[in-house]
Formats: structure tokens, sequence, C-alpha cells
């Protein structure tokens, strides 16, 4: 076989659905294939590891021409809400599991997962407030150190 | 096609070194291909692991992902990777002889 990629390190820095599960998806389907896989969570993608927010991660009604939801509707109380069920449902259907389920699963692949220190400092997040999978706020220096000598994906 | 060889059978095999044939798979090899795998004794673990793979796939035609095993083996996710730590749905079923599993989750 001719190149291989042996380690992946995926930056989630989105807090919507869609943004979150790409990554997921892409870090577990890493370790299938035997390659080593860490998560970094910066910005609005900490939600994804976040104890009270975690379960709560909705599809973007708003500004997501992908959608195919006019803006104005989009908009209304409880799209987001409505959207986000649909999707879960159809999710369901082909057996992709909820985010807090999905990450509980890559945890136990033996990915690594990891909070941004910058993020955490600006929302005044603490390691308590994220979930237990969590192995530590880091740096992005000490991101680096961990990607280093494999893929950085951005997502 | 590539052909490999285990305990005195010749197997064809694809470009990654899953048997292209099922049947021609004996219980013998599997400790061969496991080695070449880096697995070392296959213990009655990881024989739970392929024998369902080869129900599986003989029941559904394919073999299941990790996310699958992790349901319904009786092995849970933690374990599949203590077991086959180069990725379990990938080297249980190259080591059942069975196609590699596809599938994105």
């Amino acid at each position: 076989m001719s190149e291989t990629i042996e380690k992946v390190s995926i930056i989630v820095s989105k807090g919507s659905l869609e943004g979150i599960y790409p990554a997921l998806i892409m870090a577990n389907g890493a370790r299938a294939e035997g390659i080593e896989a860490n998560l970094f969570f910066t910005f609005f993608g900490l939600d994804a590891i976040t104890k009270r927010r975690h379960e709560h991660i909705k599809v973007a009604t708003v500004g997501n021409p992908g959608l195919h939801v006019a803006t104005l509707i989009g908009g209304l109380p409880g799209m987001p809400g409505l959207m986000t069920g649909y999707m879960e449902r159809k999710m369901a259907k082909l057996d992709i599991p909820p985010i807090p389920e999905f990450i509980e699963m890559i945890s136990d692949t033996g990915a690594g997962l990891y909070g941004c220190q910058a993020s955490c400092d600006l929302f005044g997040i603490a390691k308590d407030d994220l979930i237990d999978q969590v192995q530590g706020i880091i740096t992005v220096g000490e991101f680096y150190a961990l990607a280093a000598g494999g893929q950085i994906i951005f997502t | 096609m590539p052909t490999a060889t285990y305990g005195g059978h010749t197997v064809t095999v694809n470009d990654e070194g899953f048997l292209t044939d099922p049947s021609q798979w004996t219980q013998e090899m599997a400790a061969q291909i496991a080695s070449a795998e880096g697995i070392d004794e296959l213990t009655p673990r990881h024989w739970q692991v392929i024998s369902f793979m080869r129900a599986e796939f003989q029941a559904k035609g394919t073999g299941p992902t990790v996310r699958v095993l992790g349901k319904t083996s009786g092995v849970s996710v933690k374990e599949l990777y203590q077991l086959f730590p180069h990725g379990p749905a990938k080297t249980a079923a190259k080591i059942a002889g069975i196609p590699k599993p596809r599938g994105c989750i």
C-alpha cells in the first residue's frame, strides 16, 4: 500500500448540529481505521462537550442556505427545535447516535477529547463544566504538540 | 489478483489483504492472519467477535461496523479496541475472512 494517515487532530469550532457531526464522524471513522484521533473543541464547538449544553445541540435554521428554509421562516420561535427533531429522527433511523452518546463512544475508541484554553477562559468554563470524557483543557501550543506528525482538520 | 498463504492454504486476497472468497477461510487461518495483524493470541473474547462477524456476514452479506459490534456482539466498544487496537471491525473482518465492512458510523 502507498501512503497512509497515522494520526488526525480535528478542531471543532462550531456549536450547531451540522457543525459538530462531521467532526465526530471523521474522528470515529479514523479510529475504526486504526488511525489515532484527537478532538479539540474551541469556541462554540465547546457546547458539544459542555454538560449543560451537549444534549441541546440544534440545527442552525437561520443563515443556512443548505437547509432550504427561508430565513424569515427559520427565525420563527420553535423552528430550531422543530428542524432538530426532524433531523434527529432521520439520523436515529440510520443508527447515527445522538451527540452525547456519540462522544462517549468516540472516547471509548481511545480518541482524545480536549477543550481549548482560550475559549474556556472566554466563556468562563472550568474542567468541571465539561463532560467526564474530556481529558483536559489545553493551550494552542499543547494542541500542536499533540497534533505533531499528523494531519490537522479544522471544522 | 494477489494471494496469501496461511497454514499451507493459498487464498486470494484484495489489495488490503482481505479474503476475496470467504468460503476459502478456515478456523486455522485465523490465528495466522491475526498474528500478521499484530495480534499474538486469539482469546475467547476475540473469537466471540470473529464468530459474530462471520455470522452477521452470512446473514446480511456485509460485516458489521464498530457501532453495530458494540451494540450487538456482547463486547463493548472499549473492549473491542483493546482486543483489536488497529480498528476492531476492520481487523476482525480480516481475521474472519470476510470483506471489510463499509459504513461511516
